[in-house]
């Protein structure tokens, strides 16, 4: 698989650290009320969809930036790659 | 119609003209007892199980495709029960013990060959692991042996003991363990379910469940709606799409398993070999190819077929262990879907939906689990308790903190 990094171009998959399910993200609180069953949530369950999939890969061997990757998990077509940063920042996450 | 060497007798000198198919093809009836969803190993053993052991008759296996056409016809058909956990070992023996007497069990040839898996020993880090492995499976009643390098090498003289890098120091035998021929699994499940009247309903997809006021009152079909008094599903692979239909998301990813079998050699490899330094694993079949294979490829999957950097990766392992397999031709690379669990265990639990019962999260270990898998869920079935050997599968094991970690991974899947 080739990832269309956003600053780099194309780089290999074997590049990458797959981190899974991009919600991982949506870190919940941990003050809040109920956390304990949010964190559980969070840690353990996920989506597994059939078809598009929004996923956290890493660029362990490359520039060390985290991305969001929209990739067809019956295909392995890749339709969309962001920096995981500027999708954080635009759900409000972070500085 | 009984197997014996009789019957093939009687028909060799008949003309072969009296064998019939060896389940039927029914229609759906309107209501089950127990509808099991997923003609695949498990889902079969069940109804097997459910029939024979917990006399339950009114029981049907509904199949979107074939049945045997998923993952028991995908893996590299080994048999072994050498795990380390209290919440493991204990059900892994339970299932190579009822791979002992299976043939006999339901009067099938599953080829069952007790060759011996030998996990090889690189460092003496390793070799205390698995001497402790090996003395917790002798408290659980199964084999181990722990092997020197010497002994290991009057069996195994092909492989590369001067690998400066990777030495051979001995190996961790399991002699009990071996291969089974996987699809005739299937089909010796089917034949012995099928005679014993459960229905088995091929080519009929599970398009929703039915649930009112927290009960599972039955499943809608492509064939139609199916009532069922309780509904099991065995669909490991597709898990988290089967049960998204009744809201649940589940402590499961779907990652895509490769493996590889070699052109038909001689036979060379006595037994099942695993190498310790890197991730490759090699058995030799009756057909006389090499089947092998190594590491999920590590990203959500379910297009049955992965990618090239894990075959460098299985290659390069091969080679490093096998070096005579440079000689050998590929034939055949495949893929299948697995389950990876959040601790690498599997799922044999009530769920929080009233006559609902969950089995999966397999991870790559689930076809020598069938036997074991298919009797406890029948338990499950039949009773409404765990079955002893299956305690400790529960599916709020995460909320309570009681995982079953074997390489004590945490919540990464494609790591364990």
């Amino acid at each position: 698989m080739i990832i269309h990094h956003p600053l780099l171009g194309p780089c290999d998959a074997q590049e990458f650290t797959y981190m899974g399910d991009a919600r991982l993200i949506d870190r919940p609180d941990g003050m809040a009320e109920g956390s304990d069953a949010a964190f559980h949530d969070y840690a353990y369950l996920r989506e597994n969809p059939a078809g598009e999939h929004r996923e956290l890969w890493f660029h362990e061997q490359g520039d060390r930036s985290w991305l969001v990757v929209t990739r067809n998990t019956l295909t392995h077509e890749i339709t969309q790659v962001e920096l995981a940063r500027d999708v954080a920042r635009k759900q409000g996450r972070s500085r | 119609m009984r197997y014996s060497g009789f019957r093939v007798l009687k028909e060799a000198l008949t003309g072969h003209k009296g064998w019939r198919p060896v389940w039927r093809d029914p229609d759906p009836q309107p209501h089950y007892d127990i509808v099991i969803v997923g003609g695949g190993g498990h889902g079969l053993a069940t109804a097997y199980y459910l029939a024979r052991q917990f006399h339950q008759h009114k029981v049907a296996v509904i199949e979107k495709g074939w049945i045997g056409g998923g993952n028991v016809g995908r893996n590299t058909t080994i048999i072994r029960s050498n795990y380390l956990l209290d919440g493991n070992e204990p059900f892994y023996e339970f299932s190579l013990k009822l791979w002992e007497g299976l043939e006999q069990d339901f009067n099938y040839n599953a080829m069952v060959s007790q060759r011996g898996i030998l996990n090889l020993i690189h460092s003496d880090a390793q070799r205390d692991a698995f001497t402790r492995r090996g003395n917790a499976m002798i408290l659980n009643g199964a084999d181990a042996e722990l092997l020197s390098a010497q002994q290991v090498r009057r069996t195994y003289p092909f492989l590369n003991f001067n690998d400066a890098r990777f030495p051979i120091k001995g190996g961790l035998a399991q002699r009990r363990g071996g291969t089974v021929r996987h699809d005739a699994v299937a089909w010796g499940y089917a034949r012995g379910a099928d005679r014993r009247g459960v229905d088995i309903l091929q080519n009929c997809e599970v398009t929703g469940f039915r649930i009112e006021n927290g009960k599972c009152l039955g499943v809608e079909t492509s064939r139609g709606f199916i009532a069922a008094g309780k509904v099991g599903v065995a669909v490991a692979g597709n898990s988290s799409r089967i049960m998204a239909k009744a809201g649940m998301r589940l402590p499961i990813e779907s990652h895509v398993l490769q493996a590889f079998v070699s052109e038909g050699l001689k036979p060379v490899l006595p037994g099942v070999i695993t190498f310790g330094a890197g991730h490759f694993y090699c058995s030799q079949s009756d057909k006389g190819g090499l089947v092998f294979g190594g590491d999920i490829d590590g990203y959500n999957s379910y297009a049955q077929r992965g990618n090239l950097p894990v075959i460098e990766d299985v290659a390069e392992g091969g080679m490093a262990l096998f070096p005579g397999l440079g000689r050998v031709r590929l034939l055949r690379a495949w893929g299948g879907i697995m389950d990876m669990s959040m601790d690498g265990s599997p799922i044999i639990d009530h769920t929080p939906i009233d006559g609902l019962y969950f089995n999966g999260g397999w991870c790559y270990g689930g076809f020598k689990a069938t036997p074991a898998s298919g009797w406890c869920f029948a338990h499950l079935l039949a009773t409404d308790t765990l079955h002893p050997t299956a305690t400790a599968y529960r599916l709020d094991r995460f909320q309570r903190g009681r995982m079953i970690d074997e390489k004590g991974m945490g919540a990464q899947p494609n790591l364990h």
